[in-house]
């Protein structure tokens, strides 16, 4: 066996109008936990899909070197003929099945042909279950377990397959402590049992525990790798590393002024509409000015997205409690037309799936949210007016396209996102919550949305900004509010904010949970 | 050249069905020797098929509803044909209040099945198919098995009747005339300004020729349409009721809010709910919507048939259903037009009464349909993948 168990040399990935890595080279030591870090966007899962063949041969650029050999993967079968399994955050297993079915899944234990040995299965199953210390019966159907069995019930399917090379992407985003704790113990019992594993993570603290390396990836270069041992890999030492870059002048300027207090929440909870005894939000206050941009800064899963869906008009979420004034008048949204018509808009993360209606074109896509504000009479629209409204908001927002005829599905990212945006300030809100307004979004296209933003705010609107990307948060708010856990953790000011002050405040919550 | 592609490309579903429409015509008026398009059997034609074409206007709106059909309007069909004969006959209700009675059973119906669907989450499919099993029980009970017949004269007049003529002129219905003559000006008319409210926002529009061609084309038909029933017994009632239901249909899905609505949902429901649609009423008064246009056919088919029996109505679900998808409706919901069903339920139409007339047997005819069908759809998808590319 050579020096590396795994090396990926000079990968090159390019989406259409975004380069997400950029000669990145990665080495991995056999029986070794390697962790690989970084900002939300900085191309972690993006090499950690190239090399389990999510991205197949021929879409990348660059090597994949395992046991000095140069493999070449077409799909997931070949990556795992070479001993390589992936378990992405979002778990891939089928509820309705027992444990024994799914660790078995594609992978049947038969007899001759197609018959499925059942005795061969459960007693396979059995035996890799003590080993992950997973005290269930092979036929509990994965519904009825807890989410952190249910991750062992992962790596018991990537061992039944021989894995050597384990790559868990977030594998204690959703995990209470105890669980984690117990999935890290065995990550390092494994190591010991020979399978090397790399960890993708946003928790240094457990990353500094158990990692023997540590890689920092930063917009899809590799920044360096730290050894345990060699380099000091303290929590601070590895978040400098992670954000560590100038700020160039990526944000257009703007001149804002700032009034009084718009739009307040107090006391704000929500629960899981799947599980109402899982709380997401979790007794939030905040409060945004006129003509202000605030942001809200946090890791996925955070409960940024849920807050601000809970917000209008109870988009999300069961048992909401809490209050919501705007200029200082409490409102009761029941849904999301009271919000729409109180002033309120919410430009979804996703436009693709929740944002946009791609088989309808861009002028129907507009209006969809105030089609009463087109009324000619009663309930018939004015297709003149729709059309007018169409073309302003085309030639307002830059939206490149052949006509406001053109379907909103055939529009690049940028562009989609125009539309949607169009669609909120067309509703004529006072205060625009923005999920993720970039996501996804050339450079170029980045800007104009920045400068939609500044508009929006000179003109006395108040926007809510969530983003993942740090930077983007300091060079666009003027107030950042961090959120962890479904808790604002923290509150600063554009002046005393910093990268490395929100992420300490993250850590510092999740600290506190584990006293 | 190459704008005519595109447009064609744009609108190739549309037009492929008025095309196809149009070859079945000209091949069945071959094989039955000119029996097909006899102006006695044009009026046949829209007697035989008013009902499969209201339905089909109730089951478009359900299936731009992501895809939603609706299993049970052949059961309620014959419920309310029951009902409807029931009151006439023996309750002697004057046959305005029956008819009332009957839409508003009808809306009842709809409502029943639209909580369940859209409030309390039951798949539409499940809900109708139940609905399917109870409105054919019920009908059966209401009719204790056996059929009522005959309906009096003014109750049939809806379905079999024909609206009387203005003047009293020897072999040709003057009214049917001025109706052609009417409808092809009022068709010239907004073909125009449509035309030019398409120009004046530098829009797409074809080349004079092609629009000249479209509006002689369609004239003529209309025109040749309304002789050839002039020269039987006029314009049948319930053309009347078709053609009035088709343009206020048209009217609301193209421009009304509530219209708009259904195709957003249908085109995205998530996206919908957040744009501010009331998603669950959408649903709801969809299925409302159909119940009353099931009892509608309900009347007709009864009025047809003049009686009301246990059987009334047996399979028109998938005749409807059947009319949406060969009419270009996406089976995943929010697309599809009010003509283009009437077109699907008119090729299915004359495909049936085509090859009654050759004495083909009723299970070929059977058969054949389900070709069609298939045809139909599997074209659809396979000219959708190719614009992909």
């Amino acid at each position: 066996m050579g020096k590396y168990i795994l090396e990926m040399r000079n990968i090159t990935k390019t989406f259409p109008g975004v380069k997400a890595l950029d000669n990145v080279n990665f080495r991995v030591i056999p029986h070794h936990i390697h962790a690989l870090v970084g900002e939300n966007g900085a191309g972690k899962s993006t090499l950690m899909n190239i090399l389990s063949a999510v991205y197949p041969h021929g879409t990348y650029e660059g090597d994949i070197v395992v046991d000095d050999e140069v493999c070449v993967f077409r799909s997931i079968k070949d990556s795992e003929a070479k001993g390589i399994a992936i378990i992405h955050q979002e778990l891939a297993l089928i509820p309705s099945l027992s444990i024994a079915e799914n660790v078995f899944l594609g992978n049947e234990q038969t007899d001759k042909g197609l018959i499925i040995n059942w005795d061969k299965t459960r007693t396979k199953t059995i035996e890799m279950l003590k080993k992950v210390g997973l005290d269930e019966r092979t036929d509990t159907k994965i519904k009825d377990i807890g989410l952190g069995k249910q991750q062992l019930v992962e790596i018991v399917k990537a061992l039944a397959k021989d894995v050597r090379l384990l790559i868990l992407d977030e594998p204690t985003a959703a995990l209470n402590d105890k669980d984690s704790d117990h999935l890290l113990d065995l990550l390092v019992d494994l190591k010991a049992h020979g399978i090397t594993s790399i960890i993708i993570s946003h928790k240094l603290n457990e990353i500094t525990k158990v990692a023997d390396e540590i890689t920092i990836l930063r917009d899809g270069a590799t920044i360096e790798t730290l050894v345990k041992g060699v380099d000091d890999i303290s929590e601070e030492r590895i978040i400098k590393s992670m954000v560590g870059r100038e700020i160039v002048d990526r944000f257009p300027k703007r001149q804002n002024k700032i009034g009084d207090i718009l739009f307040e929440v107090k006391n704000w909870n929500a629960f899981d509409p799947l599980d109402s005894e899982k709380q997401v939000i979790r007794d939030v206050n905040i409060n945004v000015r006129k003509g202000e941009v605030v942001g809200i800064a946090g890791l996925m899963g955070a409960g940024r997205t849920e807050l601000a869906m809970s917000l209008f008009g109870k988009a999300y979420g069961t048992k909401i409690t809490g209050k919501i004034y705007k200029s200082g008048e409490e409102l009761d949204l029941r849904d999301v037309s009271d919000a729409i018509a109180k002033g309120i808009a919410y430009a979804t993360e996703d436009r693709k799936t929740a944002g946009l209606i791609l088989i309808d074109d861009i002028k129907r896509n507009i209006t969809l949210s105030s089609l009463h504000s087109l009324r000619k009479k009663s309930m018939v629209i004015d297709d003149n007016l729709e059309i007018k409204v169409g073309e302003e908001y085309r030639k307002k927002l830059n939206i490149k396209s052949s006509s406001i005829l053109q379907k909103t599905g055939d529009l690049s990212g940028g562009n989609q996102q125009k539309v949607v945006f169009s669609k909120c300030i067309f509703s004529d809100p006072d205060i625009l919550f923005l999920d993720e307004p970039t996501r996804g979004i050339d450079v170029g296209a980045k800007y104009e949305i920045y400068t939609i933003i500044n508009e929006l705010v000179e003109k006395g609107k108040s926007v809510v900004m969530i983003s993942s990307e740090l930077p983007e948060l300091l060079g666009m708010c003027d107030r950042v509010y961090v959120m962890n856990r479904g808790m604002i953790v923290g509150e600063l000011k554009a002046s005393e904010a910093s990268q490395e002050k929100i992420m300490q405040f993250i850590m510092q919550s999740n600290k506190e949970v584990l006293k | 050249m190459k704008r005519i592609k595109s447009l064609l490309r744009g609108n190739i579903r549309q037009y492929a069905m008025i095309i196809a429409l149009v070859v079945v015509v000209v091949i069945f008026e071959f094989l039955t020797k000119g029996i097909l398009l006899k102006p006695l059997n044009i009026s046949n034609l829209i007697q035989q098929n008013a009902y499969i074409l209201i339905l089909a206007i109730g089951m478009l709106l359900c299936i731009l509803t992501i895809g939603n059909i609706d299993l049970s309007v052949g059961s309620v069909v014959g419920l309310v044909g029951a009902l409807s004969a029931i009151f006439v006959l023996k309750l002697n209700m004057p046959i305005w209040i029956s008819i009332v009675l009957s839409l508003m059973a009808g809306f009842l119906i709809g409502a029943w099945q639209g909580v369940w669907i859209a409030y309390i989450g039951v798949p539409a499919f499940i809900v109708t198919l139940g609905g399917q099993l109870i409105f054919r029980g019920l009908t059966m009970v209401a009719l204790q098995g056996t059929s009522l017949a005959p309906l009096p004269t003014s109750y049939t007049f809806l379905a079999a009747g024909f609206v009387p003529d203005i003047a009293n002129i020897e072999g040709i219905n003057l009214l049917a005339l001025l109706f052609g003559a009417v409808a092809s000006i009022l068709f010239i008319i907004n073909e125009i300004n449509k035309r030019r409210s398409k120009k004046k926002y530098n829009f797409d529009v074809p080349s004079i020729g092609a629009f000249l061609f479209k509006l002689f084309a369609i004239t003529a038909v209309i025109m040749a349409f309304s002789y050839a029933l002039a020269l039987y017994r006029g314009i049948p009632t319930v053309l009347l009721i078709v053609v009035a239901l088709v343009l206020i249909y048209t009217f609301v899905t193209d421009k009304t809010i509530p219209g708009r609505h259904i195709y957003a949902y249908g085109g995205n429901p998530k996206a919908a709910r957040l744009s501010g649609i009331k998603t669950k009423r959408v649903l709801f008064w969809v299925y409302v919507n159909m119940g009353v246009l099931a009892a509608l056919a309900g009347i007709v088919f009864t009025g047809r048939l003049n009686s009301a029996t246990p059987k009334g109505g047996y399979g028109f679900e998938l005749d409807a259903i059947a009319a949406c998808f060969i009419g270009g409706a996406s089976t995943t919901g929010g697309i599809g037009t009010v003509v283009g069903a009437i077109v699907g339920g008119l090729l299915m139409g004359v495909l049936n009464n085509g090859m009654s007339i050759m004495g083909v047997s009723i299970d070929w005819q059977q058969a054949i349909k389900g070709f069609v069908l298939l045809i139909a759809v599997g074209f659809d998808v396979i000219s959708k993948i190719k614009s992909k590319v």
